[in-house]
């Protein structure tokens, strides 16, 4: 296992691709300390801005110690292996990332597990906005996988969602699933306006408050439903059929005791 | 003025007639020379590379509105190929669209030392200007579109081939143009009321004129104002399937009009107007009628616009085509636009993939055309910058066509349709080093009418490209990598006589480049009037006395004068 200890406080942008646990195997301490790094417009190496030590367990997982926030790109692209951050993560943390595990003990910045295709991240604080959605003006989203974030998420998550699972434990912000053609978004409490925006499929679950679009339409009321298979919530919950601008078949389950407004769509079932 | 003499190097020059010969290139003052004092001369051991002239792309969408406007539409597409600023180059982004600075250097990169620009509506000429500016490292001309410009189609309309001309020369002077360039005629005039044009006699509304009658009053004028290159034309129903037979209708209409054998137009992107079948479920390959064609007549020349398997971004002045390329889905995003009174313009972002039949068959088509038709001089190697693909794949379309190794390793991953419904699995030719130079600068420079450019002669501009190639013991056919990975990263590129890339890698950006424009002077000027001006004040958003591209938007400015008979 190796340990990566924040030397300093950071303060620029740190552009770190290289730490994934395969890049780190089979390599000894020496060749990691000089994989390339960029400090602002800067170019460094690991060992300059990491303490790096090695604990023999027989892994290549990899634990990172202090304030991250400003390290980018930690984890993009890993198949296997497990990353334990004890702190905040920067942007950009497992994008691409195909297997394995990252841990977050705090919280994540924005594009969090963008463009994944298989494996967990778990973060254990908030996540910043953009969390599993593509860059600006693409619409390759989420293939599969599975985030799950104890916190608040920010605005645009699960943004062209074509299969991954999110599980929210906190609040999101606004245009949560946009486009989202597949997959699944659980958030327990309040979601900002305009949630699944152009949804195509997939489905949106609510615990708490939430506003619906006009271009929805209420399809019946159901007592609970499943996220994925380990995930069950109980309801009762409205469901709305949507988007109709897109002639989507995306499902909304707004909890019925936390959005009393909705009361008003039952005449229409 | 450093002299530079490039000595032993296996100098391959179509235009002077010299295939691999070795010997030396000398240079002074951004010339070639006879002779220069060796002691004096900085020299460059060539011993076992290729020397070529400088290249020459004929059709390259580099600036203007329509690719700032792809910019912009496209974040992810700069996200994926940031590149940084060195102690002597620019920072910026690829891939499809580069930004200015980095078109410069990647083109100069693969030897590369011209580029003309494939539309810009007259308009936006003065935005086109600001960033031809912009690019280092490259001499520079922008075509501009004519074809649906109102004064153009009136003075047709009324069978005024002369006022026309007058009215294309004052036109080129004002917006700093190149050639006359023409997209799908009369359909970007109909798309301003949401229609098309579907064959080249199809009637353009509120203007009585066909597409026919169009492209011959303009080759009329471009005969009379001597312009250097030929029209520069995208043909009708372009990307339509069974569009080549409306190509092979257009050819025919202008046969009539070469009288001295040369050629009398210039057709762009060949590729996406060679289709077959009714449909896109039935189509298939046109290339081999049109190549036929081309191999019994003279009058034409072509660009291939070939695809290369990418994710680029389709931008062209045909805006009911890109409609129609929207309407066939799966886009996420899609620009329209209709230019006032001059053009439309329409951008898709588009990946070409080889497990799509379509896609797949694009691919062999432009290959096709280009092994075909056996003259190289009627055909030259483009992409059609960035619609088929980014013009660093060049190098990859060389190896398509001069190894068969490189065109099957290619046609294993592709899609079925490409083997079964085109000939390229039979095409055993192979080009050589020399019909490649022809395709790539003195083909090129020759259509274009540049004298000074795509050969190594005395006299020549000092733009020369030395590969890393030793023909007499690299058989590129077989060691197809080797030589693609030689052209994208040329040994050396001089440009105007000063070394500016080295081992691929730019040693020196400073050098700005000319920008090309027609000054054609006519013996009696066009009528400028009062209707002329009013027709701006009601139908054009500026007036006519801020529309022509002043002198000081040109930085490096270089006037080719030409009498015309007009």
């Amino acid at each position: 296992m190796i340990t990566l200890t924040a030397l300093r406080a950071f303060d620029v942008p740190i552009q770190t691709p290289c730490i994934t646990p395969e890049n780190f195997t089979g390599k000894s301490l020496a060749e990691i300390k000089v994989l390339p790094v960029t400090e602002g417009v800067r170019n460094l190496t690991l060992g300059d801005l990491f303490k790096i030590e090695e604990t023999n367990d027989g892994t290549s997982n990899i634990t990172i110690n202090g304030d991250c926030a400003k390290v980018k790109r930690v984890g993009q692209g890993m198949k296997t292996g497990e990353i334990t951050v004890n702190g905040n993560i920067g942007m950009h943390t497992g994008e691409k990332m195909a297997g394995g595990k990252i841990i977050v003990n705090g919280n994540a910045g924005g594009w969090t597990g963008s463009e994944m295709k298989k494996g967990t991240i778990e973060i254990h604080g908030d996540a910043g906005d953009y969390t599993a959605s593509p860059y600006r003006g693409n619409d390759l989203g989420m293939k599969g996988g599975l985030i799950t974030v104890d916190g608040n998420v920010g605005t645009d998550v699960g943004c062209y969602n074509q299969g991954g699972v999110i599980k929210i434990k906190g609040n999101a912000g606004r245009f949560l699933g946009f486009h989202m053609s597949d997959g699944a978004i659980y958030v327990e409490k309040d979601v900002d306006v305009r949630a699944g925006a152009l949804m195509t499929g997939g489905k949106i679950v609510v615990g708490g408050k939430m506003e619906i679009l006009p271009s929805f339409t209420i399809d019946n009321v159901k007592p609970k439903v499943k996220v994925d298979s380990e995930t069950n919530v109980a309801g009762p919950f409205y469901v709305f059929l949507g988007d109709l601008s897109e002639k989507g078949t995306g499902k909304i389950f707004a909890n019925k005791a936390a959005n009393p407004a909705f009361k008003f769509y039952e005449k229409y079932l | 003025m450093t002299e530079i003499l490039i000595k032993n190097g296996f100098v391959v020059d179509p235009l002077n007639k010299i295939n691999c010969e070795k010997m030396d290139i000398a240079i002074k003052n951004g010339k070639v020379v006879a002779k220069v004092n060796e002691k004096n001369a900085q020299v460059i051991d060539a011993a076992g590379l290729t020397v070529m002239a400088g290249g020459v792309d004929i059709h390259s969408h580099v600036a203007g509105a329509e690719v700032n406007m792809g910019r912009m539409i496209r974040p992810e597409d700069h996200y994926k190929d940031p590149v940084r600023k060195t102690a002597l180059t620019r920072c910026g982004t690829g891939y499809s669209i580069p930004s200015t600075f980095v078109t410069g250097y990647r083109y100069s990169e693969m030897g590369y030392t011209s580029v003309f620009n494939g539309s810009v509506a007259a308009l936006k000429a003065k935005h086109a200007h600001e960033e031809l500016n912009d690019i280092p490292l490259m001499d520079k001309a922008t075509y501009i579109l004519t074809g649906d410009w109102w004064f153009v189609l009136e003075n047709l309309a009324k069978g005024d081939v002369d006022e026309c001309a007058r009215l294309v020369a004052w036109l080129m002077r004002a917006t700093k143009g190149y050639a006359i360039k023409i997209v799908n005629p009369g359909g970007l005039e109909s798309w301003g009321f949401g229609r098309n044009v579907h064959s080249i006699d199809d009637p353009v509304p509120n203007f009585g004129i066909t597409p026919r009658e169009i492209m011959r009053g303009l080759i009329k004028v471009n005969k009379k104002l001597n312009m250097p290159h030929t029209i520069h034309l995208h043909t009708n129903n372009l990307g339509v399937p069974g569009n080549y037979q409306t190509t092979l209708d257009t050819m025919k209409a202008f046969e009539d009009l070469s009288t001295d054998g040369k050629p009398v137009a210039h057709i762009t992107h060949i590729q996406f107007a060679s289709f077959k079948g009714e449909n896109w479920g039935k189509f298939k390959s046109g290339a081999e009628e049109i190549a036929k064609y081309m191999n019994a007549h003279n009058h034409m020349t072509l660009d291939m616009g070939q695809v290369t398997f990418s994710d680029t971004t389709t931008m062209t002045a045909d805006g009911p085509f890109e409609f129609s390329l929207y309407e066939l889905g799966g886009h996420n995003k899609w620009v329209n636009s209709d230019v006032e009174t001059e053009s439309s313009g329409g951008i898709i972002p588009f990946h070409y993939k080889k497990n799509s039949p379509v896609n797949a068959l694009q691919w062999s088509i432009g290959l096709e055309i280009a092994l075909l038709i056996k003259d190289p001089w009627k055909i030259f190697m483009t992409t059609d910058h960035p619609n088929g693909g980014p013009f660093y794949d060049y190098p990859k379309v060389l190896a398509w066509l001069y190894s068969k190794k490189a065109r099957e390793a290619t046609l294993k991953k592709c899609h079925k349709s490409a083997k079964k419904k085109s000939l390229l699995p039979s095409i055993d030719r192979e080009l050589s080093l020399y019909e490649i130079a022809i395709m790539t600068r003195a083909g090129t420079a020759k259509a274009l009418g540049l004298p000074d450019k795509g050969h190594l002669g005395v006299g020549a501009d000092a733009d020369v490209a030395i590969f890393n190639i030793n023909p007499e013991t690299l058989d590129i056919s077989q060691k197809f990598r080797t030589a693609r990975k030689a052209f994208a990263n040329a040994a050396y590129t001089i440009k105007d006589g000063t070394i500016v890339v080295k081992d691929g890698q730019v040693v020196n950006s400073q050098i700005p480049g000319r920008t090309f424009w027609v000054d054609a002077e006519t013996k009696d000027p066009c009528k400028i009037d009062d209707e002329m001006k009013r027709k701006f004040r009601d139908y054009w958003t500026i007036e006519f006395e801020n529309y022509p591209v002043t002198d000081h938007y040109v930085k490096v400015s270089d006037r080719l004068e030409r009498k015309a008979s007009v």
